[in-house]
């Protein structure tokens, strides 16, 4: 096994919630709790959890978009916890990002070719117009698109291609680590598979690591090695991503399952009795005290609600953070 | 709507798109939509043919020469006829030459306050908006204390306190009139900094200037188009005011507040000395803001302060 690519150690990312005229802080909306993990190189990592549990901030506050409260972000033996001037340029050209939504992800004033050659302009990539020009060629060849392209405008294209373009704009520096921030799911189905392939594709190819956040359970199954569950803004499960299916823990890593639809006979009886929750994911401003989610468990005990557990490695390389699990 | 491809064979391809293609198709669209707006086209005609009689004043005018300090005392107070349209003043010069060059002196005026005026207020807005906090507070706090000041007050009281001069009367508006820009791009500012494509240019590692040049800024032109369109008729308004109550345009240059404000003692039996240069403002105000308003239906706009 290779030295960890990436070690995130308590990473905890608050957003201030102000008012006021002085702009005092009345509140934090809490979008990522003391989160630890480590990526491999060449390796596909993945984050789920449903809506609002803090996985895209993860995502994000790695890359330096939003300033971590807390915690260490270590990059290849580097720390890139807080961004200065020379970690930021080594820091960027190893690790890039894929956002949700390629409507909102290019800029909707830009040509193609302005948008792929920011990167290459930046970081003093080409030496001349026609250099880069003939890069940005390069690089929507890399991702499938005619290089003529690069004259259009976003709104000339489909979300499938935008989709492209963006995935382009994250290999201009031919990074080792990218975050996808949900890639496919503002897509139409038939364009998500292609999507996959390609980055299916392009990390073999390169050997880049993937920390792909998703909610899409089945996707994950046939993607990552290894998957860690959030919610509320903490890991509550981290296992290789086959043990997590085959024997989940943790009661929401179970219904969360539960609910991934099948096909074959095979994976109905593999698949755990279906569950459905009650209630919507409680407020990150005023997060339910100890296990957060004991207001929605089938297996709540009292000391659930009082005291938050440990994630504990109950096999090796599978935590999880469960009163029920651990005490059992 | 999009179930076809996604990535298109390179090869089958045989369409090449340049630059210069697209370039073309952008501004094609633009003017497609543009006219089919009347609204816009009949505003735009009317702004356009005042510039154009503006520019072209010495050669489009019968009496050029009526434009300064001219006096026939033969032809005073003639009213309107074929050979002076709008009728002659009370030194006998032709009303219609005058307003001809009094628009020259107003569209100066819209073009000096807004030139001066526009990039400093877009410039604090985009780094107010951008910078959220205590920068922000401070320029948006200023530009509070500044807007509580009329442009008109403001002007009144820097003319008066020295000599009045139309060139201090246009520093003065501007002095005032930075601020409504400052808002109104700080609020289009602050809603775009949250978009995606800005958390991409700081994930690329594009400086702040490069992000709010290259990437705020050209979201903000539509609306910024817009309201400079719409100003541009207030400004002129102001500069009109301004000359009527003798701070800006001093006699015997044709200013159209000035021809209002000295026609007026002749009231009503000399009507063409004020009702003339009246029109005439409102002719291009009208052009002005009939383009505005049509330009925001055409691109869309929907800010707030516009």
């Amino acid at each position: 096994m290779s030295d960890p690519l990436l070690v995130v150690k308590d990473l905890v990312k608050r957003f201030p919630i102000r008012a006021g005229i002085f702009h005092r802080k009345v509140a934090e909306v809490k979008a990522v709790e003391a989160v630890s993990f480590d990526i491999r190189g060449g390796e596909i990592f993945s984050l789920v959890g449903e809506s609002g549990s803090g996985k895209s901030t993860v995502g994000k506050t790695l890359l330096g978009i939003y300033r971590p409260t807390d915690g260490t972000i270590r990059f290849k033996g580097k720390d890139v916890t807080t961004l200065t001037k020379e970690n930021a340029r080594f820091f960027k050209k190893e690790a890039q990002m894929v956002f949700q939504d390629p409507k909102s992800s290019l800029n909707p004033r830009r040509s193609i070719k302005s948008t792929l050659e920011e990167t290459l302009i930046v970081h003093k990539i080409a030496r001349n117009g026609r250099e880069r020009e003939r890069m940005v060629g390069g690089l929507l060849e890399m991702v499938e698109l005619p290089p003529n392209y690069m004259y259009k405008y976003p709104s000339m294209l489909s979300g499938g291609q935008r989709q492209r373009v963006a995935i382009a704009r994250a290999l201009a520096l031919d990074p080792s680590f990218i975050v996808l921030d949900e890639p496919t799911s503002a897509l139409d189905v038939s364009v998500q598979a292609k999507i996959i392939r390609l980055l299916r594709r392009l990390q073999a190819k390169r050997q880049m690591a993937y920390l792909f956040i998703s909610h899409d359970l089945s996707l994950m199954r046939t993607m990552a090695s290894r998957t860690a569950v959030m919610y509320l803004g903490r890991i509550y499960e981290l296992a290789p991503t086959e043990e997590l299916f085959t024997n989940p823990l943790y009661p929401y890593t179970k219904t969360l399952i539960s609910a991934v639809p099948v096909v074959s006979e095979e994976e109905r009886r593999m698949k755990p009795e279906k569950q459905s929750l009650g209630g919507e994911i409680p407020s990150p401003i005023n997060p339910p005290g100890g296990c957060a989610f004991h207001p929605r468990c089938s297996l709540v005990e009292r000391v659930c609600s009082e005291q938050l557990p440990d994630l504990v490695e109950v096999k090796p390389g599978h935590f999880v953070r469960c009163h029920g699990v651990t005490n059992a | 709507m999009e179930a076809d491809e996604s990535a298109l064979p390179l090869e089958g391809s045989k369409i090449t798109i340049t630059s210069w293609m697209a370039f073309k198709d952008k501004i094609g669209r633009g003017w497609y939509r543009f006219r089919r707006n009347p609204i816009s086209l009949a505003g735009g005609s009317m702004v356009l043919l005042v510039i154009l009689l503006a520019i072209l004043a010495p050669y489009v005018t019968p009496y050029p020469r009526h434009a300064g300090a001219f006096t026939d005392f033969s032809s005073t107070f003639q009213a309107p006829s074929g050979s002076h349209w709008f009728g002659t003043d009370e030194v006998g010069r032709d009303v219609f030459t005058r307003v001809i060059f009094g628009y020259r002196v107003s569209l100066m005026m819209a073009v000096v306050v807004l030139g001066l005026s526009v990039p400093f207020g877009v410039f604090l807005g985009l780094v107010a908006g951008y910078f959220s906090g205590r920068i922000e507070t401070v320029i948006m706090r200023t530009t509070d204390i500044f807007l509580a000041l009329p442009p008109l007050v403001m002007a009144l009281a820097i003319c008066s306190a020295f000599t009045p001069t139309i060139e201090k009367a246009m520093l003065a508006v501007a002095s005032i009139w930075w601020t409504w820009h400052c808002r109104l791009i700080a609020g289009i500012t602050r809603s775009i900094k949250t978009e995606e494509f800005v958390q991409a240019s700081q994930a690329i590692g594009s400086s702040h200037a490069r992000i709010l040049f290259k990437d705020i800024l050209p979201n903000c032109a539509s609306a910024l188009m817009v309201k400079i369109t719409l100003d541009a008729g207030f400004v002129i308004l102001v500069g009109a005011g301004l000359s009527f109550l003798g701070l800006g345009v001093q006699p015997p240059k044709p200013g159209l507040g000035t021809m209002i404000s000295y026609g007026a003692q002749h009231l009503p039996m000399k009507w063409w000395l004020t009702v003339f240069p009246s029109l005439a403002i409102f002719f291009l105000i009208l052009g002005f803001n009939l383009l505005g308003d049509g330009l925001r239906d055409m691109l869309d706009v929907e800010a707030e302060g516009i």
